[in-house]
């Protein structure tokens, strides 16, 4: 059984701060749904609310069209895995994922034969036995996950389950959860302030900030086409380049004229923001005076990615990063004069000055 | 999967330790045993012999034959287990409570708690009977007056558990709360709370079990407390076992030191009995 979720207007304030701030976004069944923002942006609140651990001061959470406000934590049927390890650290793995099911009045048999189906699944045949602490992070949070799953719950809720582990079992276990979630096609909240995470796995990411959404997409609407300058800003890296309105629905940046991307605000002194893999980085003709459209600057650190290399550069006193393939960074050392050329593509455009906020 | 898994090592646990503070253990711990054991034993020694008439067990069959030697210790035992039970009826689901609900008021129960530490209990016994006297006096033409009576009834007085109840609840507060921090209750609770647990459940099936070690040195304390409290109850009279102790002792010499050694014994036992009781360790 999978379910649909809604937030209506969720609103929580602690003391001074408000937590959630009118949130409105509706979770379609068996979708995954990544909640991303800045700590402090009310993503595990609005979680928590979900699994009835915070009562919202106004708004509703519905599950399947229903309030489910007023319903104790523990008829909630929602199944969640914690930041911090979460398993009882008196009952060895498979009681840990029988508990549940325990609960419920499950004969002995069923459970525990279902107890060792589930951590099958999730990867740790063999490890029934084992307490928590004879497990490592990874393998507490995977057990954390089919406990989570054992009651078939209706909703998974996931509440940053992979801040903890390190780079390498992260990612894989990422994959695993996602994997699982097709598989059971659960409809499942992901939190994270980890935006590379949540754009790898989600069907959707919603975007918060200050406890409201900014915007919710498929992970490339997101990332390609950010609503405001706020996501732009935290969902990957931005330059922030001076330019100057074009009228017709252009602006020049570093010499170049861009068609820009939805509406401006009123110039004609703007911030064009760039990703830094639409800009092109060649080696600077000395010789010629530089072609139109091409700016002139200077490689300050290059720093190694693996696939890619990041180019610190500066530009007329402007910083700006460019991301080249992996294999130019030799002739890119830091010193060299390089011409660059933005991508011709439609680019997003803010008002100058305008406050853009810390991206964590 | 595998090559997964394979990258997740289990924590590695302690490592081997060097062979030269073997020796200096070895010395301490001998040093220790010293102190404890040559006391204990010449006491033992000067118990069972008499230059005179040679070895004898004499004082500890007068003792065990004594009147009120049985009465007194059950009335002990049966006043620990009930303070026992009662301290961790009222301690345990109010520091829960604190810890989940309202963490601003925890610095407040600590004091509250720790309190009882710093009266002395000649003061704090001074302060009880007086408000038993008062009390009867006031409440006389009332009903409260027949519970009043009945908590100061010689057979059981509950008006000691209730006493002991406090002088306690500065160690038993320490225990748990020290008892609670090894584990993180919050995320324990919720997680519980998510697959279904009522508060009942979550309180036995995971609370309960994970303070196993916390629960049983509260008890271990209250016990030891319980059997050596003398001031409170000599003063509103009643003759638990050590109130007996003290007034059987003081005629001989050989029987009152036989008394402490055989007090010794029985504690030691009863808290043998209560750390097999909590025991039963996971694996």
């Amino acid at each position: 059984m999978t379910s649909k979720v809604e937030f209506r207007g969720l609103r929580r304030v602690f003391g001074k701060t408000v937590a959630l701030d009118g949130l409105d976004l509706t979770i379609e069944p068996g979708q995954f749904v990544a909640l991303l923002g800045p700590s402090g942006c009310g993503k595990t609140t609005a979680l928590r609310c979900v699994a009835g651990f915070e009562r919202p001061d106004s708004g509703a959470v519905l599950v399947d069209g229903k309030d489910i406000t007023d319903v104790p934590a523990n008829k909630r049927d929602a199944g969640m895995v914690f930041q911090s390890y979460s398993l009882f650290p008196n009952l060895n793995a498979r009681d840990n994922v029988a508990f549940g099911l325990r609960v419920r009045g499950v004969p002995t048999a069923t459970r525990r034969a279902k107890a060792d189906e589930l951590l099958e699944l999730v990867g740790l045949p063999g490890h029934a036995d084992r307490y928590p602490h004879q497990l490592s992070g990874g393998q507490q949070q995977r057990v954390a996950l089919a406990r989570a799953l054992a009651l078939e719950p209706r909703v998974l809720l996931l509440d940053e389950p992979l801040s903890a582990l390190d780079a390498k079992v992260r990612v894989a276990l990422r994959e695993e959860i996602r994997r699982l979630q097709l598989g059971l096609g659960i409809t499942t909240i992901f939190v994270t302030h980890d935006q590379e995470e949540a754009l790898s796995i989600a069907d959707r990411v919603a975007v918060l900030r200050d406890g409201r959404l900014e915007q919710a997409g498929p992970p490339a609407e997101v990332y390609d086409r950010p609503a405001t300058p706020f996501v732009a800003e935290f969902v990957g890296t931005m330059n922030h380049l001076p330019g100057r309105l074009a009228g017709d629905g252009k602006v020049t940046v570093l010499g170049q004229t861009l068609p820009v991307d939805g509406t401006a605000p009123t110039g004609p002194d703007v911030t064009v923001l760039i990703r830094p893999e639409a800009i092109q980085v060649t080696l600077a003709d000395t010789t010629h005076p530089p072609a139109v459209g091409t700016g002139l600057g200077e490689v300050v650190t290059a720093s190694f990615r693996g696939a890619s290399v990041r180019l610190r550069l500066l530009m007329d006193g402007h910083e700006v990063l460019a991301d080249v393939p992996g294999h130019e960074a030799a002739r890119l050392a830091p010193g060299t004069r390089v011409a660059i050329r933005l991508v011709e593509r439609p680019v997003l455009v803010a008002a100058r000055a305008a406050p853009v906020p810390d991206a964590v | 999967m595998a090559a997964v898994t394979g990258l997740e090592q289990p924590l590695v646990t302690a490592p081997a330790r060097p062979a030269r503070p073997r020796a200096w253990r070895a010395a301490v711990f001998v040093i220790a045993g010293l102190y404890f054991l040559v006391p204990l034993g010449a006491s033992l020694w000067y118990t069972v012999y008499t230059p005179t008439t040679g070895l004898s067990f004499e004082p500890y069959a007068e003792l065990l034959t004594a009147e009120g030697f049985a009465s007194s210790l059950s009335l002990s035992l049966a006043l620990a287990l009930a303070t026992i039970a009662l301290v961790l009826l009222l301690t345990l689901p109010a520091m829960l409570a604190v810890r989940l609900f309202a963490p601003g008021l925890r610095p407040l129960m600590e004091v509250l708690c720790t309190l009882p530490l710093v009266v002395p209990p000649i003061t704090y016994v001074a302060g009880l009977s007086t408000s038993l006297r008062v009390g009867a006096d006031v409440l006389a033409p009332t009903p409260f007056w027949a519970t009043l009576i009945a908590v100061q009834d010689p057979g059981f007085p509950v008006v000691l558990v209730l006493a002991y109840v406090v002088l306690v609840l500065p160690f038993v507060y320490r225990s748990l709360d020290a008892g609670l921090r090894t584990m993180d209750v919050r995320t324990l609770v919720e997680a519980a709370r998510s697959l279904g647990a009522s508060w009942p459940h979550v309180m036995f099936r995971v609370i309960i079990p994970n303070l196993r070690s916390a629960l049983a040195s509260a008890s271990f304390l209250t016990l030891a407390l319980v059997f050596g409290e003398f001031t409170v109850s000599r003063l509103l009279g009643y003759q638990p076992f050590a109130v007996w102790i003290v007034t059987i002792s003081g005629s001989r010499g050989q029987v009152s030191v036989a008394v402490s050694i055989l007090s010794l014994l029985l504690i030691w036992l009863l808290l043998l009995a209560v750390s097999t009781a909590f025991g039963r360790e996971k694996k």
